[in-house]
């Protein structure tokens, strides 16, 4: 065993490397063959990186225009004080939509996409991790997106602000499906975004180049690491909380309801501990990108490299203890408002260490000012400025009059033009020479720049003085003879501008955006491994990775990668495939076989999108056969998984053999498994919140049936998790074993389940009754969607065996299985457990 | 006069939260100019130091291109600016959110949509008198408002006099403020309230105590209500199902009291100036006006009648 290996790896076998001798004919050519796009119509099962990557930032920047475009509506509208461009309902809807596709359709996809573009590239591997995960997500996405944005034409938008708070959003004051289509589009859109999660993190975890350890993961994988574990926190939340509200619209569970023990603040709570690390899940991989781009233009490294990854954990950090600043007009209890205060300031910190990290690296390289040079530069003060007008209304006293003002319009648009916006538009100026033909213009990028930079101030400058003159948020028109029609028509003038900079982008993309071919090169001397020579199969092989910078620091490096003399020269397996490694060190553990296109993921994708859409549209039957449809479609699409190759081992460059079937802890399987049980577990979490928070608004004490079926329901969940642990365990049995095992675990959850629902309902509490037969029941409702899955699972792992594909050789199916169905047992003891603890403590 | 008072009171310059006119606005204001010298001492240093960091002379940015700089500027020098904001934000935040006193007069505001009802409760807590759309107070002292809501959330917010509270269904947030000077103070909606959220203001007005005295003297009378073709057409037309005038048969509770109505400075929550002109055109398409609201259109009123009906209502002094 090797000194301080992680995984007993032998290090000196990166000493082979650059191997030496000519590499056998036909190899490139293979490599080449295996991993060519798709050709013709067939483009949309494209799986691989390369494509999914850009048509998902594509698909991003189509919502900016978009919502933008929105923008100059409203902006065109508050021109002039009682003006008639958009009547009062419809500017409504507009702003709301404005809001929502900003944060929802552009903000976080568009971070996420540039994960999926750039993150294979940087990590030297061939692809991500689940390359049709990524592409689901993006195609669910994008119908999804289409479709909620279209409800705009037909007057359907939702109205109720991007926030969408209850009451003003229950049945009783939005009667039609427009906040329906914001609930069940948007939560749809969220499972997107989390699968884009999933992907990101096993991607940085475990499939990086050989010897990148944690000290020489790029800055960029870091803030996406921060950034998916974010949003596998945060996101829960927020899916809850649509959840329920749509649950309180369809079927009347009174949960934000006051005239039935339900509260309205039980939203602000639930979307706001979401909805501010959406700020920084939006910040932290743009500020990834500032400190990748800022050393590659000016030459040098990134001055506090180590400080800059500790502030985006303390970003990812305190950025879950600030949700209620939003909330600081809302009469919260004084000690509370405290805490929150100090925290929202706090998180300030990290943010200052990113500012005078750039500025300190500025200083030691030299700057060049070419269009990313402005573009981060722009950014960084816009940044700050937005940071400082943050700060100020950190501060409680100051929130209660800027509160819902222009003031933080003003605010909240500096931080995410200058955190997010510029930054963005400085890595598509950066890295469009990685996936296109050619650079894009420095001639119009500095137009788009210098418009784009004027503009913002312009429009956004006037708010912080309109919200101090008393013009509150989401008016659609204002009296004249109150001194706001200067600061907004500058405004307006400024919005005009900005958006003659993007259009000057767009020709620029127009004119010179040419991807999937060869690649510009690395036109601005970066550093990182994505500007290594490459195609479609990314790099021809994999290099040992030895500092943080090694375009840098190994000059023969691109020679002796194109040339084949790294990791996988070729394609030993004659498949699509990537190395796995491991988390810390990096170290050679296994190779990943990975799909070829294919039309199961598309085809999922298109008819979860369905379900969604049709049931917000009230086509009941119609969505239960789109459900059903899609979980057909990835049936058949984890049907080609987990089967062992012929090759057991394959050597992956000078001699080194490595397995090729993984399980448990060491394949990215197992972890993406482990992932979504904990975006299961938060969503549970939330929900506990939940009870214990109406609990504590109730008058009267809460009771809860306790006797023999408490003690049953207990027992059972509790000898599930022992079945589904001993499935895998007894595979080297008949496989008979395994699979009545498996599905014992699936009946004894659902039993359980069943057992427990009734006896809740022969003590009497129905859902609509009061909040607590709302979260009750929702509590029931979520195990019992686990348990349909589980349920889904175990028929699954029969028809597997059926076909001969349970054995001692393939272990994964059935370890993720019973993981799975061990989660839901424990979460079946939780929510059997909840209710009657509480029962015993008067509220 | 009334109109001239009620315009003065929606001018935009001073801003309003940088012109407080009482003791719970005041800091306030000294805060947010503290904030903003903060920002701009903070931009400097930012500006000067990038301004070195690009054009200095290459010894200087050598000096200026470590670590030392994030330590020192990044988390040294904005730990000291936070905490002292911190200590301040946090005594005036205890400070401005003390309970009510005994003292306080008490005024309930409900939120409704979108338009305020406005009632004014005895020691007790109970209703003494009830109003819409304007609050009246009396100067130097401090009147304590209970925020209530009964349909969605709505926000309170009197710039001059205080910060704003929200107004929650199932919850009562109680909100101090005080008027050192008489005039009229506008305040609006803060919380997005759906439809014609833009269009939810109201006036507070401030009467030296012994004009206060005078008003809710008069106020508390139930309406002088002569006999008139206005008041026959207002009750023909059924207005009384919503509108209540005290001391005639109108006793509707779903819209504004209506009883001193021609006394009131605005008409449709805080957005007309209030004479017949503005009473006519309001009764005769108030959705043109005010699109959502919950007054029907009467367009099928002739002149004749909408013209008596303004005069009488106007006459409710």
């Amino acid at each position: 065993m090797s000194e301080g290996s992680e995984t007993g790896f032998d290090r000196s076998i990166y000493d082979r490397f650059p191997t030496k001798g000519r590499r056998p004919k036909g190899e490139l050519e293979q490599l080449r063959e295996i991993w060519c796009g798709p050709k013709g119509w067939q483009w949309i099962t494209a799986i691989n990186n390369n494509f999914v990557g850009v048509y998902y930032v594509g698909a991003a920047m189509l919502f900016f225009v978009l919502a933008g475009v929105l923008a100059l509506v409203m902006r065109a509208q508050l021109a002039l004080p009682l003006n008639g461009v958009l009547p009062q309902e419809t500017y409504n809807q507009v702003f709301t939509m404005h809001g929502t596709v900003m944060m929802f359709l552009f903000a976080v996809p568009a971070v996420e996409a540039l994960g999926v573009l750039l993150l294979p590239q940087m990590l030297g591997a061939r692809d991500l991790p689940f390359p049709r995960l990524s592409a689901y997500a993006f195609w669910a996405y994008l119908i999804g997106g289409l479709a909620f944005f279209c409800s705009l034409f037909f007057g359907l938008a939702p109205d109720g602000g991007w926030f969408m708070y209850p009451p003003l959003t229950s049945t009783t004051y939005s009667p039609g499906i427009n906040a329906d289509f914001w609930l069940l589009g948007i939560g749809f859109i969220e499972i997107s975004a989390i699968a884009g999660a999933i992907e990101i993190i096993v991607g940085v975890l475990k499939t990086r180049a050989p010897g990148m350890s944690l000290d020489k993961l790029p800055i960029f994988a870091w803030a996406m690491l921060v950034f998916a574990g974010m949003i596998i926190i945060a996101f829960p939340s927020v899916i809850l909380a649509t959840t329920l509200l749509e649950l309180e619209r369809a079927l009347n569970w009174p949960f934000f309801d006051a005239t039935r023990g339900g509260d309205p603040m039980l939203w602000q709570h639930l979307f706001w501990f979401f909805g501010h690390p959406e700020v920084y899940i939006i910040f932290l991989p743009a500020a990834g990108a500032m400190s990748t781009m800022i050393p590659a233009v000016a030459r040098t490294p990134l001055v506090g490299h180590w400080m800059v990854v500790l502030a985006f954990l303390a970003t990812g950090f305190i950025s879950f203890g600030v949700w209620a600043h939003h909330m600081f007009t809302t009469g919260l209890p004084g000690a509370s408002v405290g805490v929150f205060s100090a925290a929202s300031m706090a998180v300030s910190l990290p943010a200052g260490v990113q500012v005078f990290a750039w500025i300190a690296t500025v200083a030691s390289g030299k700057m060049r000012f070419n269009t990313p040079g402005l573009f981060v530069l722009g950014s960084l003060l816009i940044f700050v400025m937005g940071g400082l007008t943050g700060v100020m209304a950190a501060m409680v006293p100051f929130d209660w009059q800027a509160h819902d003002t222009y003031f933080i319009v003003a605010h909240l648009h500096y931080v995410l033009i200058g955190g997010m916006v510029f930054p963005l538009f400085a890595a598509i100026y950066y890295w469009t020479p990685m996936v296109s033909s050619r650079p894009l213009s420095e001639r119009l990028g500095r137009w788009t720049f210098w418009l784009m930079f004027a503009g913002m101030h312009l429009a956004f400058l006037p708010m912080h003085l309109s919200g101090l003159m008393g013009m509150p948020r989401r008016v659609w028109t204002y009296a004249p003879g109150r001194d706001l029609e200067l600061p907004n028509l500058i405004s307006t003038v400024g919005a005009f501008l900005f958006a003659a900079g993007v259009l000057i982008w767009i020709i620029d993309m127009v004119r010179n955006f040419r991807p999937f071919g060869s690649d510009a090169g690395n036109v601005y001397d970066g550093p990182g491994l994505e500007w290594l020579p490459a195609e479609l199969y990314s790099v021809r092989s994999i290099p040992v990775v030895k500092s943080l910078y090694p375009l840098w620091d190994q000059k023969t490096l691109a020679r002796d990668v194109e040339a084949g003399r790294y990791f996988l020269p070729g394609a030993p397996t004659g498949g699509r495939e990537t190395l796995v490694t491991s988390p810390v060190q990096a170290e050679p553990q296994h190779l990943l076989p990975m799909p070829k296109p294919s039309g199961w993921h598309v085809w999922a994708a298109v008819f979860t999108a369905g379900f969604f859409l049709l049931l917000t549209v009230q086509a009941y039957a119609a969505s239960i056969v789109s459900a059903v449809l899609a979980t057909y479609c990835v049936i058949r699409w984890c049907w080609f998984l987990d089967h062992p190759l012929p090759q057991k081992e394959v050597d992956v460059g000078a001699g080194l053999m490595l397995k090729t079937y993984a399980s448990g802890p060491s394949s990215t399987g197992w972890w993406a498994m482990v992932i979504t049980l904990v975006v299961a577990g938060m969503v549970l979490a939330m929900s506990v919140f939940s009870y214990v928070f109406l609990w504590s608004r109730s008058q009267a004490s809460w009771s809860a049936p306790i006797g023999a079926e408490t003690l049953a329901v207990a027992a059972m969940n509790l000898v599930a998790v022992l079945c589904a642990w001993l499935a895998s365990r007894v595979l080297a049995k008949p496989p008979r074993l395994t699979v009545m095992l498996t599905v014992a675990a699936g009946a004894l959850v659902a039993g359980a389940w069943w057992i427990d629902l009734k006896t809740w309902q022969g003590a009497g509490l129905s859902p609509d009754l009061n909040a607590q037969g709302a979260i009750v029941h929702a509590m029931a409702a979520w195990q019992g969607f686990f348990v349909a899955v589980g349920a889904i699972m175990a028929v699954y792992v029969v028809l597997r065996w059926l076909f001969g594909y349970v054995g001692p050789d393939r272990p994964a199916t059935i370890q993720l299985v019973g993981l799975f169905h061990a989660y839901v047992a424990a979460q079946g003891l939780v929510t059997l457990g909840v209710p009657r603890l509480f029962a015993a403590v008067p509220a | 006069m009334t109109t001239r008072a009620a315009d003065e009171s929606f001018k935009g310059w001073p801003p309003p939260v940088l012109d407080p006119a009482g003791p719970f606005a005041a800091p306030l204001n000294t805060l947010t100019w503290g904030l903003l010298a903060m920002a701009a001492l903070v931009m400097v240093v930012v500006l000067v130091a990038l301004a070195f960091a690009l054009f200095a002379p290459r010894p200087w940015r050598k000096r200026l291109g470590g670590e030392k700089l994030i330590w020192i500027a990044g988390l040294g020098f904005p730990v000291v600016v936070l905490s002292v904001l911190l200590v301040w934000g946090l005594s005036l935040t205890n400070k401005l959110s003390e309970r009510p006193q005994p003292g306080d007069l008490r005024v309930r505001v409900t939120g409704e949509m979108w338009w305020w009802r406005v009632a004014y409760l005895d020691a007790a807590g109970r209703e003494v008198l009830q109003d819409a759309n304007e609050i009246h107070v009396p100067v130097g002292r401090t009147v304590a408002i209970e925020l209530e809501s009964t349909d969605v959330i709505h926000s309170f917010w009197v710039p001059r006099l205080a910060g704003k509270l929200d107004m929650i269904p199932g919850r009562r947030n109680i909100l101090r403020i005080q008027a050192d000077k008489a005039g009229t103070y506008s305040g609006q909606c803060a919380e997005y309230c759906g439809g014609a959220h833009a269009l939810m203001a109201f006036v507070v007005i401030a009467h030296a105590p012994e004009d206060y005295a005078r008003w809710r003297a008069r106020a508390e009378r139930p309406a002088l209500a002569q006999p008139s073709t206005g008041a026959v057409v207002f009750e023909k037309s059924g207005c009384g199902a919503c509108h209540t005038i005290r001391g005639t048969s109108a006793n509707g509770v779903a819209g504004p009291d209506l009883t001193h109505v021609g006394s009131r400075h605005t008409l449709g929550a805080g957005i007309l100036p209030n004479n017949a002109g503005t009473m006519s055109g309001w009764i005769a398409d108030s959705q043109a006006i005010k699109p959502g609201n919950r007054m029907p259109a009467y367009p099928v009123l002739s002149g004749q009648d909408l013209r008596a009906m303004s005069a009488y209502l106007e006459s409710l002094k």
